[in-house]
């Protein structure tokens, strides 16, 4: 696709949502938590940089759409219920 | 024309006292002299709640145009001001701004650059931003100053421009000068400016047309990476809008004519004199008052000479300067900026370069003056007039003239 100067928008901006770039496909690790450790203090949740870490309200999910892996909820976890898990292994 | 009241205001309250009525939703700013003033006027009318501002504190210029420019990108109304050094830290951002097309507006005290440290006025530290894709126009006075910030906001935000603008005061000579200031009512202003509309950008995934803003409903990225594919093309845009910026100037200076009954010429350019003179100096800023003194003085005295005051400097109005000056025999450039190393100054270049097509165009010498501050003083501007009207006659000069050094 080559867009000619008059298609493209005045400001340089995507030309789809940045919700469509499904960021999750960079990742290496998987944060996968064991929801029998999870004391659900959603520490997580305050760590995580994307705001990837979910409260369905009974349980902390993670939303791999846009996850992109860095471990920091695994790192912050005090109990230990977050494993980093290599993606396809 | 609306009713007014005349205020005493230096240069940098008259900014302030023009930011306060134009509805500005986020200022940052680092204090700099000679721009301190701008900034402790603003944060004591956020301080006494007289406007809705919300005023971020930041460590340094890089952050606080940084803070500009993450408000402008989510929509806001903006505005800033540095001098000098704080300018020189803002550099990469101010190609930010541009590049994301956000109508921010700034007010440059112009101060010379260090070594060795000085805080007087030169333009060095704006020329140097010549390239960086912002509308630049220098100001004569307070009144101006004043007048200049609440068209920036019109100019800025005009839809077929979208760029932000530096307004530029003369550092001490400008934004320390006490005068009176005719100020509007801040409904006035206030209705005048109204709200900033933003541009909408069609997204196919939605099928729809979203604001080109920042927010969490319809995320959009702005500034993503364009290379050797895109790049060009977002910034031929930027030039697009320089040029249809001039028209818009011009608009605007119409507008604020019926409004206050005070215009700049056409908005790019004032001239004075020029019609039938022989001579005429080219100045921005306040040496722009102080060659149109001398020259009316001369022309009481039977001299044909002029005087054009250069209001904005990008866009550069090319055919503005051409239809004005083509019949003219010699044209003095009046330069406050050093190029070392160049040939003449900056704005000399310009206009050589603009000229250098016609067959019969005018002759042009460059004076380099008020470097650090210096003064240019009217006796000063007597000599070179009476040197160009020689120039006219034919006598040969060096064409790079450096006025006021001690050599």
């Amino acid at each position: 696709m080559s867009l000619k100067f008059h298609e493209l928008p005045e400001v340089p901006t995507t030309i789809k949502l940045s919700t469509e770039v499904k960021t999750g496909s960079w990742r290496t690790f998987k944060p996968v938590i064991d929801q029998g450790k999870c004391v659900k203090c959603l520490i997580c949740w305050i760590y995580c940089p994307e705001g990837c870490i979910v409260w369905d309200g009974s349980k902390v999910l993670v939303n791999y759409d846009y996850c992109k892996g860095c471990g920091i909820c695994a790192h912050e976890c005090p109990v230990k219920a977050v494993t980093m898990v290599t993606e396809g292994g | 024309m609306a009713s007014y009241l005349t205020r005493a205001l230096n240069g940098d309250e008259a900014v302030a006292f023009a930011v306060k009525q134009c509805n500005v939703d986020v200022v940052s700013a680092y204090p700099i002299t000679p721009q301190t003033i701008i900034v402790e006027r603003i944060s004591e009318y956020v301080a006494n709640g007289e406007v809705h501002t919300e005023y971020v504190n930041v460590e340094s210029e890089h952050s606080a145009l940084s803070v500009c420019i993450g408000a402008s990108a989510a929509g806001a109304r903006v505005f800033t001001a540095t001098s000098s050094q704080g300018l020189a830290l803002m550099w990469e951002l101010l190609y930010i701004a541009s590049g994301l097309r956000l109508p921010i507006v700034m007010a440059v005290v112009n101060r010379a650059l260090s070594a060795p440290i000085n805080i007087h006025c030169d333009h060095g530290d704006s020329i140097g931003a010549r390239d960086a894709g912002w509308i630049q126009f220098y100001v004569e006075n307070p009144q101006e100053a004043y007048d200049t910030i609440i068209q920036a906001f019109k100019i800025a935000e005009d839809h077929s421009v979208l760029l932000p603008v530096m307004v530029n005061l003369d550092g001490f000579f400008v934004s320390h000068t006490l005068e009176p200031v005719k100020v509007l009512p801040d409904e006035v202003v206030s209705n005048y400016v109204g709200f900033r509309s933003n541009v909408k950008v069609y997204v196919p995934y939605l099928g729809k047309e979203v604001h080109a803003v920042l927010d969490g409903i319809t995320p959009i990225s702005l500034g993503i990476i364009a290379l050797s594919d895109y790049y060009y093309e977002f910034k031929m845009k930027v030039i697009k809008a320089m040029e249809s910026a001039k028209e818009v100037i011009k608009k605007v200076n119409d507008e604020f004519k019926e409004l206050s009954g005070r215009s700049y010429g056409d908005g790019l350019i004032t001239q004075y004199g020029v019609e039938d003179a022989d001579v005429v100096l080219v100045a921005m800023g306040s040496a722009a008052g102080t060659i149109r003194y001398v020259a009316r003085e001369l022309r009481r005295k039977g001299l044909k000479v002029g005087a054009l005051k250069l209001r904005c400097f990008r866009p550069f109005p090319t055919d503005e300067l051409i239809k004005t000056l083509r019949g003219v025999k010699a044209v003095g450039i009046m330069d406050r900026a050093l190029t070392s190393g160049g040939y003449g100054g900056p704005l000399f270049m310009e206009f050589r370069s603009l000229f250098y097509d016609l067959d019969e165009g005018p002759e042009m010498i460059n004076y380099i003056y008020g470097i650090g501050g210096r003064d240019l003083r009217p006796s000063d501007v007597v000599n070179i007039y009476h040197e160009l009207l020689d120039v006219a006659k034919g006598r040969e000069v060096s064409k790079v003239k450096y006025i006021g050094v001690r050599m």
